[in-house]
């Protein structure tokens, strides 16, 4: 070893129990508050919404764009008679109902697809078959399958639920770690319990994307469909309250539909489905 | 083509009447889409209770694929292999793996819930004697008060720990082991075999061990089966149960590292070449 010209000193120090400065301090209270997004993204919304109110005012025409607080009252009286509130709640129940079965299908479907090869063909061949096919392209043969009525409407919800939900699914089954995969079968795990026990909670990042993209879907196509032809059994959803309100010119009152199916995807979104990520894959590490 | 078995035989002069793990002839191939490619080559061995057994090669010759097939994930494409007697052909909770990988712990589950998953998955034991059992182990590797944590929230060492109670607490017949401290840093992994030999001591588990560390096999094993490079073929089977973390370094040490270096890259000829052999970590004293 060969030693440098210059050498510096060793040294040693005794380090005496850090006193004189606190180890944490709170942040300013401003930037606690700005850590809250949904502060952050309330702040949005009233920027929009007195931007809406200011070019409403501007173009001073009801017809075509009636102002925020125009809506704002439109949606108060629609809430306050219950008309409203019955409109959300019948198209609720249908999209629940198309939901939940296109969940079950799709799980059905990712099942068969990681246990044989029949499966994986399956699933790939009708994915790449009908997750491009808008699901309200289906409505008319709908109509013509099962009439004027729900099982229309659940028809074509489920097909805008079922193929985005088991792309998403598959997908994060075969993105499992082949370790877990190898510990799940050293501990005795086959077949259902398999599934079950490794592969959907190791691929629930995944599957949550899946049931938030399906959520909106279904939403949107309901949303259409029921455009097209709202009344089932003299009773229409909310894109039928729309689409009367329109034909009878009470703009700020479709202003007042469209606001609640935005606050509904906002709801769901923001409860349901961050709740949701919440108490799973963010509380695991899964996922920031 | 017996050689290999004469090697085992010598080393173990009264025969036991019969292994723990009987590894018979063993040729294991795996298949990539274009061809099928040899990883070991007729290999037997065979380990008794509560052995330390080593499995020592350098990287490519089938020592991990051993362990898979020991473990049932992958059926051998000639000979057998024996779990007292019973011809394995298939995984199952008799033989628990703590793999390398730190994913090898659920993240949706707590250290306590990791511990009892394999309990419960393989219904060995019901909920709340799983439960009891898990906080033993957990006693033990010394991660009691994490009981309740995530698997994100630990550190690599710890997460080795869950893995190792979790395969002690399942009581299987035999544990095996692949490179399981090899994602660790040094210091970190030399605690980590002072650990596991303490277990061995209290707990008196078989143990098949699979590293590429010379020194590792030394420290952990009693006895340390070499594989050539690629395709694996047995190369020798060495004794190293006189060895533990207190002789790192000693001349007998170093003897036996030199010599299983020499069988396993073939320098025959030149026994005492002059520049010091790279063992991994091998000066970091203890």
């Amino acid at each position: 070893m060969s030693q440098p010209s210059s050498v510096r000193q060793e040294f040693e120090t005794v380090l005496e129990p850090l006193t004189s400065v606190p180890l944490e301090r709170e942040l300013p209270l401003a930037q606690r508050l700005w850590q809250q997004g949904w502060l952050r993204k309330s702040l949005i919304l009233i920027l929009l919404a007195i931007l809406w109110e200011v070019i409403a005012r501007v173009q001073n025409n009801d017809l075509l764009l009636p102002s925020f607080l125009q809506t704002g009252h439109a949606l108060y009286d629609g809430l306050l008679s219950g008309e409203l509130l019955g409109k959300v709640w019948i198209s609720l129940v249908v999209l629940i109902k198309g939901y939940l079965i296109g969940i079950v299908l799709a799980f059905a479907l990712t099942t068969l697809a990681v246990s044989t090869q029949f499966g994986r063909d399956l699933l790939s061949t009708l994915t790449s078959m009908f997750n491009p096919l808008p699901a309200i392209a289906l409505l008319p043969l709908a109509l013509l399958w099962f009439g004027l009525g729900q099982n229309s409407l659940i028809f074509v919800l489920v097909h805008s639920v079922l193929w985005a939900l088991a792309l998403n699914t598959y997908a994060g089954f075969l993105g499992v770690s082949e370790t877990l995969r190898m510990a799940g079968r050293n501990y005795g795990l086959k077949g259902m319990r398999f599934v079950l026990f490794i592969l959907i909670p190791a691929a629930l990042p995944s599957i949550l994307a899946g049931l938030k993209i399906g959520w909106a879907f279904a939403w949107r196509t309901l949303i259409a469909a029921e455009l097209v032809f709202g009344a089932t059994s003299g009773k229409g959803g909310l894109g039928w309250y729309i689409f009367q309100n329109r034909n009878e010119l009470y703009t700020d009152k479709v202003f007042a539909g469209l606001a609640v199916v935005i606050l509904i995807g906002l709801l769901v979104e923001n409860l349901v489905f961050d709740t949701l990520e919440r108490v799973t894959v963010k509380r695991w590490g899964m996922q920031r | 083509m017996n050689a290999p078995l004469q090697g085992h035989a010598a080393s173990n002069p009264v025969a036991s009447t019969q292994a723990l793990l009987a590894v018979d002839n063993v040729s294991l191939e795996y298949r990539t889409p274009q061809r099928v490619v040899r990883a070991t080559h007729q290999v037997s061995f065979e380990i008794d209770p509560a052995d330390r057994f080593v499995l020592l090669g350098p990287s490519g010759c089938g020592k991990s694929t051993l362990l898979k097939a020991a473990a049932g994930f992958i059926a051998p494409s000639e000979g057998e292999i024996r779990l007292q007697g019973q011809r394995v052909d298939g995984p199952g909770p008799d033989r628990i793996v703590v793999f390398q990988e730190f994913d090898q712990l659920p993240p949706w589950k707590t250290v306590k819930q990791n511990v009892m998953f394999p309990l419960l998955a393989s219904r060995t034991l019901n909920k709340k004697d799983a439960e009891e059992r898990a906080l033993h182990y957990l006693e033990k590797v010394g991660l009691a008060a994490f009981a309740d944590a995530y698997p994100h929230t630990l550190s690599g060492g710890m997460k080795a720990r869950v893995a190792i109670a979790r395969a002690l607490a399942m009581q299987p017949k035999i544990l095996l082991m692949d490179e399981p401290f090899a994602a660790l840093d040094a210091l970190t992994r030399r605690k980590m075999q002072e650990e596991l030999l303490l277990l061995w001591e209290e707990v008196r588990f078989t143990l098949l061990f699979v590293t590429h560390s010379i020194e590792e096999a030394l420290v952990v094993g009693n006895r340390i089966l070499l594989l050539s490079p690629h395709p694996g073929r047995v190369r020798a089977e060495v004794h190293s149960h006189q060895y533990d973390l207190q002789s790192l370094g000693g001349v007998a040490f170093q003897e036996s590292a030199r010599r299983i270096h020499r069988l396993l890259f073939d320098e025959g000829q030149s026994p005492e070449t002059e520049r010091d052999h790279d063992f991994n970590d091998i000066r970091i004293a203890y």
